[in-house]
């Protein structure tokens, strides 16, 4: 499994491997909102937690149907299907290598970004945090509408609109968690609700993927 | 090692061959022959674990099956000691050096897959077989696109596998070696009749 999400990553770096594609995504529509809304800092500093977080939704969504698709075409996957290592393991490893590609590097730039939309900065660590608990969800429930979708040609619209519905609750307790603390109020209730979130779609969802890749080898 | 049972396989809901019975040992291969569309990939699929039998068994040891299908999984950004050494450590490590000797890739390790020719890229996935460590090698059409001294070299590894206590099920349309041949096209399965 270590080596399968170290040959994603090397993957990822490579030429045309998509790295930071997620993040570039991320930095023009957080840029382009204050451009559509206007400057006034007080608009804008009550809609960041919901576009900053909408922001790494849609981010997030643009790299999600590569994710097997690849492997599918060059026939890798059949190998890994008869490989040591289980199709759960298969789809946990993906999951992983998304994140570190995807998630991390939104966490990490959050904050930063929350800077160009007003956000409070007491705010700051909590978006962190929301983003830290919160994109793990988002690779995980994407890597089963991923699987889901691996056999069809041009799956990716069909891709959003299964998993869209899905990241509903991820946005909501992420964006109310950042909302909170930008008010001054405690963002602990949330917060925990979205790690419940992410531990569940983590603990369940690469089983969900690997018999959804399953049906799509035969 | 390995012995089917009276199997059925169906691609895409069509059934395509029906009572496919035989066994291998170890030290021992079978081809498989008939015409494109009889069913062969579909019978080394269904054996691989990859799609359920419609009816029948595959009766195979855990961890016993490496396949080498059309698609030779290999990855264009990776050399090809990089895509080797990837496929060793997801089977548990079996050193990359032999493999690239036994298919005369040696000289080619550094080289990006993308620059690969056709034969080349086949080579490369061919040699995959040997850092499996696995002892059943189900082979699809393992000769396409490969030119007379690779085909030797082709024959030569699968010699060795099977001098070694290996087994291996080939589907081909060229005689390699004299090794027994199984002619599928009597298991064809009837189409159901129209009304």
């Amino acid at each position: 499994m270590i080596a399968l999400v170290g040959r994603d990553l090397a993957l990822a770096v490579r030429a045309g491997g998509g790295f930071g594609l997620a993040l570039g995504f991320f930095l023009i529509v957080v840029t382009l909102v204050p451009l559509g809304m206007g400057p006034d800092a007080a608009v804008l500093a009550r809609i960041a937690p919901g576009t900053l977080w909408l922001g790494a939704l849609l981010a997030c969504l643009l790299s999600l149907d590569r994710l097997y698709a690849l492997d599918m075409e060059d026939g890798t996957l059949d190998l890994l299907a008869t490989a040591p290592v289980p199709l759960e393991g298969v789809a946990l490893a993906k999951v992983t290598a998304h994140w570190i590609t995807t998630g991390l590097p939104l966490t990490l730039a959050g904050p930063a970004l929350g800077i160009l939309l007003s956000l409070p900065g007491e705010a700051a660590g909590a978006l962190a945090a929301s983003l830290a608990l919160g994109t793990p969800a988002l690779s995980a429930i994407g890597g089963f509408g991923a699987a889901l979708t691996v056999g069809l040609k041009r799956g990716g619209l069909l891709l959003s609109l299964l998993v869209l519905p899905l990241y509903v609750p991820t946005l909501v307790f992420g964006a109310e968690a950042t909302r909170r603390a930008a008010e001054g109020l405690d963002p602990a209730t949330p917060l925990l609700l979205l790690a419940g979130v992410t531990l569940g779609a983590l603990a369940l969802l690469p089983f969900a993927a690997a018999a959804a890749l399953r049906m799509n080898l035969r | 090692m390995l012995v089917v049972e009276a199997l059925s396989v169906a691609r895409g809901g069509v059934p395509l061959l029906d009572g496919v019975s035989f066994a291998l040992g170890a030290g021992e291969a079978l081809l498989l022959r008939g015409p494109n569309g009889v069913g062969k990939t579909t019978l080394l699929r269904t054996v691989a674990g990859l799609q359920p039998p419609l009816a029948g068994a595959v009766r195979v040891e855990d961890d016993a099956v490496a396949l080498a299908g059309h698609a030779d999984g290999v990855k264009a950004q990776f050399t090809v000691a990089e895509n080797l050494a990837f496929w060793s450590r997801i089977f548990g490590g079996a050193p990359v050096a032999p493999a690239l000797d036994a298919l005369g890739l040696a000289s080619l390790a550094d080289r990006p897959a993308r620059d690969l020719s056709a034969g080349q890229r086949r080579r490369l996935g061919l040699a995959r077989l040997l850092v499996t460590g696995r002892p059943l090698w189900l082979l699809d059409e393992p000769s396409v696109s490969l030119d007379a001294g690779s085909v030797e070299r082709l024959t030569a590894m699968l010699e060795t596998h099977l001098a070694g206590g290996g087994a291996a099920l080939v589907s081909t349309h060229l005689p390699l070696g004299a090794l027994p041949s199984l002619d599928l096209r009597p298991f064809r399965a009837r189409l159901p009749e129209l009304p």
